[in-house]
């Protein structure tokens, strides 16, 4: 029992990684909106942030920066990968969203299957469909 | 509306002490935490906040959209700039420790105060793109309009 | 502890909340949860750059995108059964695979021994600058910092390439 609870308090940060992670990929697999798919994508990458800080705090520590009379820091090599991680993460919801945006203009819906049975339906020999749809918008709001 | 006079006297209240705190963080990188990227969003958000509340005219006449337009890049030029400087100085690519000569003895170099040079000029490149980049997005946003507007 | 498991309740609202509106502003709130954790982990530099970023400009930037498309998820079509085993699949052998690593906090782990410990003892000497993040992010790493502006750079590009509208008059 007392090994249970000691393995519950040294791993609880990787197990709820592994859920936030478990919960992410759930929203992108399981929802077919797209802005929540890249709302979950978001969710999975801050997961992803938690593994990679968890190891590098060191309990006694302090943030890594340098002052009097302080023996250990935490290592700083984790919070820069994960300060370009979380900056790149931005740059593609900003990208992910601006084709989202698109996508609802050439189609009317952002709904992954409603957007699956109508590109089915259409018939694919002919390569160019949907330009007209595209340019209705832009030429009477321009 | 009481609603907005509200907002619009809080923000011009606030917007002054964002951007003053983006400068802090930005200068303040080296001592405490901070540095480019937390500056250049701060700076952003303190535009967008602007922009929310007045309008989007107002934003785009504070800071139009060619000064938007120059800045993205312009962080990336000041960095890799910073890495040419060092090849000038025969170093290697963004090998701090060249940039700047100590005395008048040519060939030897002031190893420290190039480094704070060079991560001073780096920390500003990155500022730039960062504001210049979240800003244009929003813009970008804000600017295209519902079809059956 | 109690902050990760209030992170993982706001996912459970997350998935089950149909209304975008809502998931937005409850991402928001994730974030800031986030950035706590990160404190507590000893990461402030993490932690600024997670609240401005994930709760200012990503709240902005998909509220923005809802003005323009819809604010109202369809009920989902296929049933949920199959994501479900899988990801529960997923996570059971992902959490198999944490059993062997290193208690929470240690020192002596790998990941803390080498590179890291070698930049935390030369930093002050070779540039004087206290906060080591700027120092390893700038100057130790300094040409994966070029390439994460230039990824900034390319995403601002591409969102003006995607949604200019070019008047024509």
């Amino acid at each position: 029992m007392i090994d249970w609870f000691e393995a519950l308090a040294t791993h609880y940060n990787y197990w709820i990684t592994i859920a936030l992670m478990m919960a992410g990929l759930y929203i992108v697999v399981a929802r077919s909106n797209m802005i929540k798919t890249l709302v979950g994508l978001g969710i999975f990458q801050t997961s992803v942030y938690l593994l990679y800080l968890s190891p590098g705090k060191i309990l006694g520590g302090t943030p890594p920066i340098m002052a009097e009379g302080i023996e250990t820091y935490s290592n700083p090599l984790p919070h820069v990968l994960i300060l370009t991680a979380i900056v790149v993460g931005v740059a593609t919801l900003a990208l992910g969203l601006a084709i989202v945006v698109r996508i609802h203009e050439a189609y009317g819906t952002i709904e992954e299957d409603e957007i699956t049975t109508v590109v089915d339906r259409e018939d694919f020999s002919d390569p160019e469909p949907e330009p007209e749809p595209e340019s209705d918008p832009e030429d009477s709001a321009a | 509306m009481i609603l907005d006079v509200i907002l619009r006297v809080a923000a011009k209240l606030f917007i002054p002490f964002i951007l003053m705190f983006g400068l802090y963080v930005q200068l303040h990188g080296d001592f405490g935490p901070g540095g480019g990227f937390q500056a250049g969003v701060i700076i952003a958000a303190a535009v967008i906040l602007y922009a929310i509340i007045f309008g989007k005219d107002a934003a785009t006449r504070a800071v139009p959209e060619w000064a938007v337009r120059v800045m993205i890049p312009m962080g990336v030029l000041i960095y890799a700039g910073v890495g040419v400087w060092s090849m000038l100085m025969q170093g290697e690519y963004l090998n701090y420790n060249v940039l700047l000569h100590a005395g008048e003895k040519i060939g030897t170099y002031d190893a420290v105060h190039g480094q704070h040079w060079g991560v001073f000029l780096v920390e500003i490149g990155v500022l730039v793109t960062v504001t210049g980049t979240m800003l244009g997005i929003f813009y970008m946003f804000a600017g295209r309009g519902r079809p059956d507007d | 502890m109690v902050l990760l498991t209030l992170l993982a309740a706001i996912t459970v609202g997350i998935i089950r909340t149909r209304n975008l509106f809502a998931v937005v502003v409850l991402s928001g709130a994730y974030s800031f949860l986030m950035a706590s954790v990160m404190i507590v982990l000893d990461a402030v530099d993490v932690a600024m750059t997670e609240a401005s970023v994930g709760a200012g400009i990503s709240t902005v930037l998909v509220l923005g995108a809802l003005y323009l498309t819809k604010i109202h998820e369809a009920p989902p079509r296929y049933s949920a059964v199959l994501p479900m085993v899988v990801t529960a699949g997923f996570g059971a052998v992902l959490i198999y695979g944490t059993w062997d690593l290193p208690p929470f906090g240690t020192a002596v782990q790998p990941v803390n021994e080498h590179v890291g410990a070698l930049y935390l003892e030369r930093n002050m000497a070779e540039m004087d600058i206290p906060n080591a993040v700027t120092s390893v992010l700038a100057s130790y790493r300094g040409f994966d910092t070029l390439g994460e502006v230039t990824v900034i750079f390319t995403a601002g590009i591409g969102v003006m390439l995607l949604l200019k509208r070019w008047r024509t008059s």
